[in-house]
């Protein structure tokens, strides 16, 4: 294939939301299609319900398994207010997808701050590649809230130019097999209606 | 076949191919997946040890015995196998010993950044660094090649970025090995007597000698010639990430980093017009060239403290800093750090020791999260165990006449699995030397940080096998505690209770706080279903709030505001609700 330069994708998220799933699928996907493809993340204390984030970088040679900052194309995130904590590390005119969801943040439940409500309002006035998805709503009409990170890998693949057959292959690749049939459903639909 | 590893995966991937019979460690990050993968290899035997010390013991007795064997650790798992690393250096081996150290650097999930590179100039061992999850495979049957060629067990070092990420790895078949089951007494190499040892130790500088001149010669350290301008020593990640931000530069890319090959340092030394050493933690690599006379750039540009990226080695080398693309559209953001899960057995515990203001001798768990505001109830946490023995010393150390109410009593807390790894013998010290502390065993039936893996506690094996399930209770009783108390955390009247008359005993006690971790998938029994507060009999005092569970929110409209359950997070565990003086929090429906 041609010489194609690396893509960087930034995934953020709540531990819990299935962040590193959706990484796995796209990497997995992403191999499938011909490139080379690292990610990285952390696991351990760092994922005990605090913010998640996991880098995918795939190209036709990839060396860092690390974005260097202000080299982020792609922020995909899972929640609200993590969307924010990342946009220093963007480069310019990035595309942005966000996940509509709010989860609340210790210092919010306990009263001490408040959960920003304008969130996006503020993103789709400061970047024109911004797109605001409700991956938990097309889950649930898949059949399950809990397929919302597949259903929102759905909506990140409308950005890439590669069949939807390599993306069903990498999801059955990745899943246990009696949560395929549910997540493939979750992905289509989410590629077909966003 | 091609496929997606994690460094983790491509380990015991290496190692299956390589051949190991017998793998052993305990669970820490970023070590702990090498042997979750490694038991999808059915002819491998595999263990969770009971601590790291053990499982590098095992390991060395199965290689003395003729077998493969792989010890798995993270970077301060070899300061508790330190004693027999230091003394195998001197035995060696039979079949090949490889030791896995998996660093943290930026502490994601540790309590140091120790750099374990020192670890094999200490000790005397070759190490290898892997750069992704190719070489983390590779290295490893390379490992096991040089461990038999040089008579010395060898390190594999990664770091979180090589075990968590993941890359493209082709795999092989399995090596076939003849086996070598046949114990050969051996007294001279293998009984460290002094006379023996001194034996010995003139072999292990002689090996060094040839692992050096080995270093030289192999291809593993690469030269890459490129723009001579600037030549830049590195490995592992970093050298991915120099690599990336100067693709046109030349590299010398090593992968034994001990010892390192000193022909091929100066050879390229000599070739570029500026040398840096890009490396992360200490200035291994830097101290040893600077000892040849090659001048050389590395942590007056570079940090000692925290992890490098490609971003590090760009503005340390050009100076120019990427421009940030960051809008001001918030001033500030509210912090989302690491949280106890809802209906965690173990903030019953933590909110009960807050309140009695005791001094609180932590240890390593998820439970260490019961130092973070609101339940901040932790005043120490060192290492795996010492919450126990410091508490004994914080209890004949500390002048009781001079100390305010409950400040002349040390408290430990320590986990299940951390107390069978290394909180035993603190007990026993305790017990013997007549310490009037009083230890608390978290016990979720776990070990839950590290993802819920099996220990002696539980009754399993790292393959599920059914086996003795160590009593604790008994256990404790045994090493000399007259007064062992077994509770239920969720009883909060109890937990209360409890902690004070053994608080206020003025002997040794332990008390077993018996509950299994909410995400435990076999012990785990449903608490009953999410909670709901009453509106109107809330009154807004936040007191069921300092718990800190996340099902609790705080809503704050109206005129005082009003605590509210986020139902798909409640669990009914219902200590917020023995918390409420207005008996508000009641079960829904």
């Amino acid at each position: 294939m041609a010489e194609h330069r690396t893509t960087n994708i930034l995934m953020a998220g709540v531990g819990g939301q299935g962040v590193i799933l959706a990484s796995e699928i796209v990497s997995e996907a992403m191999m499938r299609a011909g490139y080379d493809v690292k990610k990285s993340e952390v696991h351990g204390m760092a994922q005990r319900g605090g913010s998640v984030t996991t880098q995918v970088r795939f190209g036709t040679k990839v060396y860092s398994p690390l974005i260097r900052d202000g080299e982020v194309d792609i922020l995909f995130s899972f929640e609200l207010l993590e969307t924010m904590r990342y946009l220093h590390l963007l480069r310019d005119d990035p595309i942005i997808i966000v996940n509509n969801q709010k989860i609340l943040p210790p210092s919010v439940t306990l009263g001490n701050d408040r959960y920003p409500d304008t969130i996006p309002d503020m993103l789709a006035a400061q970047y024109s590649r911004f797109h605001l998805v409700n991956a938990l709503d097309i889950a649930r009409q898949a059949g399950n809230p809990k397929a919302l990170n597949v259903a929102f890998v759905g909506a990140l693949s409308r950005h890439f130019d590669i069949p939807e057959s390599i993306w069903q292959d990498a999801i059955a690749a990745i899943l246990p097999q009696k949560l395929v049939a549910l997540n493939r459903k979750a992905f289509a639909l989410a590629r077909q209606t966003i | 076949m091609k496929f997606l590893l994690s460094g983790n995966e491509a380990i015991a991937r290496g190692a299956y191919e390589a051949g190991v019979r017998v793998a052993a460690a305990y669970p820490g990050t970023p070590s702990t997946e090498i042997l979750e993968s490694l038991v999808q290899y059915q002819d491998i035997y595999a263990e969770w040890s009971v601590n790291e010390k053990v499982a590098l013991e095992v390991a060395l007795g199965a290689a003395i015995a003729g077998a493969r064997a792989l010890a798995c650790m993270k970077h301060v798992g070899v300061n508790v196998a330190a004693d027999p690393l230091l003394t195998a250096s001197y035995t060696g081996i039979k079949a090949g010993l490889v030791i896995v150290t998996a660093d943290d650097p930026e502490m994601h999930s540790s309590q140091n950044e120790q750099d374990n590179r020192q670890y094999a100039r200490f000790a005397k061992v070759p190490m290898l660094e892997p750069a992704d999850s190719q070489e983390a495979k590779d290295f490893v049957k390379l490992a096991f090649e040089l461990s038999e060629q040089f008579d010395t067990p060898v390190f594999l070092r990664s770091t979180t970025r090589i075990s968590h990420a993941k890359s493209i790895v082709e795999l092989s078949d399995p090596e076939h090995r003849e086996p070598l089951h046949t114990l050969e007494h051996h007294f001279e190499k293998y009984v460290m007597l002094p006379r023996n040892a001194r034996m010995r130790h003139p072999l292990v500088e002689e090996r060094l000698k040839r692992l050096a001149a080995f270093a030289d010669e192999c291809d593993y350290n690469e030269i890459i010639l490129q723009e001579t301008d600037i030549g830049i020593i590195a490995s592992g990640t970093c050298y991915q990430y120099a690599r990336e931000s100067f693709p046109q530069k030349s590299f010398l890319k090593l992968s034994l980093v001990y010892p390192l090959p000193v022909k091929k340092i100066k050879e390229f030394a000599a070739r570029v017009k500026k040398l840096y050493v890009f490396e992360e933690l200490d200035p291994f690599y830097e101290e040893q060239i600077r000892a040849l006379g090659i001048p050389v750039t590395g942590k007056e540009v570079f940090p000692v403290c925290g992890e490098f990226s490609p971003t590090t080695a760009r503005i340390a080398i050009t100076g120019s800093k990427p421009k940030k693309n960051a809008p001001a559209l918030l001033e500030t953001l509210p912090l989302r750090p690491p949280n106890m899960c809802p209906g965690c057995p173990h903030r019953s515990i933590f909110y009960v020791l807050k309140q009695m203001k005791v001094f609180v001798s932590g240890d390593i768990g998820c439970y260490t999260l019961g130092g973070l505001p609101p339940l901040s109830a932790m005043d120490t946490c060192i290492c795996m165990g010492a919450s126990v023995s410091g508490a004994m010393g914080i209890d004949k150390g500390i002048d009781k006449a001079l100390a305010p109410d409950n400040l002349g009593k040390a408290v430990a807390v320590i986990g299940d699995s951390t107390f069978l790894h290394s909180g035993m013998t603190g007990l026993l010290d305790i017990a013997y030397n007549r310490g009037a502390c009083t230890v608390i065993i978290l016990d979720n039936r776990t070990t839950a940080m590290t993802g819920r893996q099996e220990h002696p506690g539980t009754g399993f094996t790292l393959r599920g096998q059914p086996t003795k399930q160590v009593d604790l209770k008994a256990l404790c009783k045994a090493l000399g505690i007259d007064h062992v108390r077994v509770i239920h955390p969720y009883d909060l009247e109890q937990v209360k209770s409890t902690l004070q008359e053994e608080i206020n005993r003025q002997e040794a006690s332990v008390i077993i706080s018996q509950a299994p971790c909410v995400l435990h998938r076999r012990e785990f029994k449903p608490l009953g279903g999410p909670l709901n507060i009453d509106d109107n009999a809330c009154i807004g005092c936040k007191a069921c709030l300092q718990i800190g569970c996340p099902a609790l929110e705080w809503h704050p409209e109206g005129n005082r505001g009003k605590a509210r359950i986020n139902s798909d997070l409640c669990t009914g565990c219902t200590v917020c609700a023995q918390i409420c003086k207005k008996d508000a929090i009641r079960r829904e429906g």
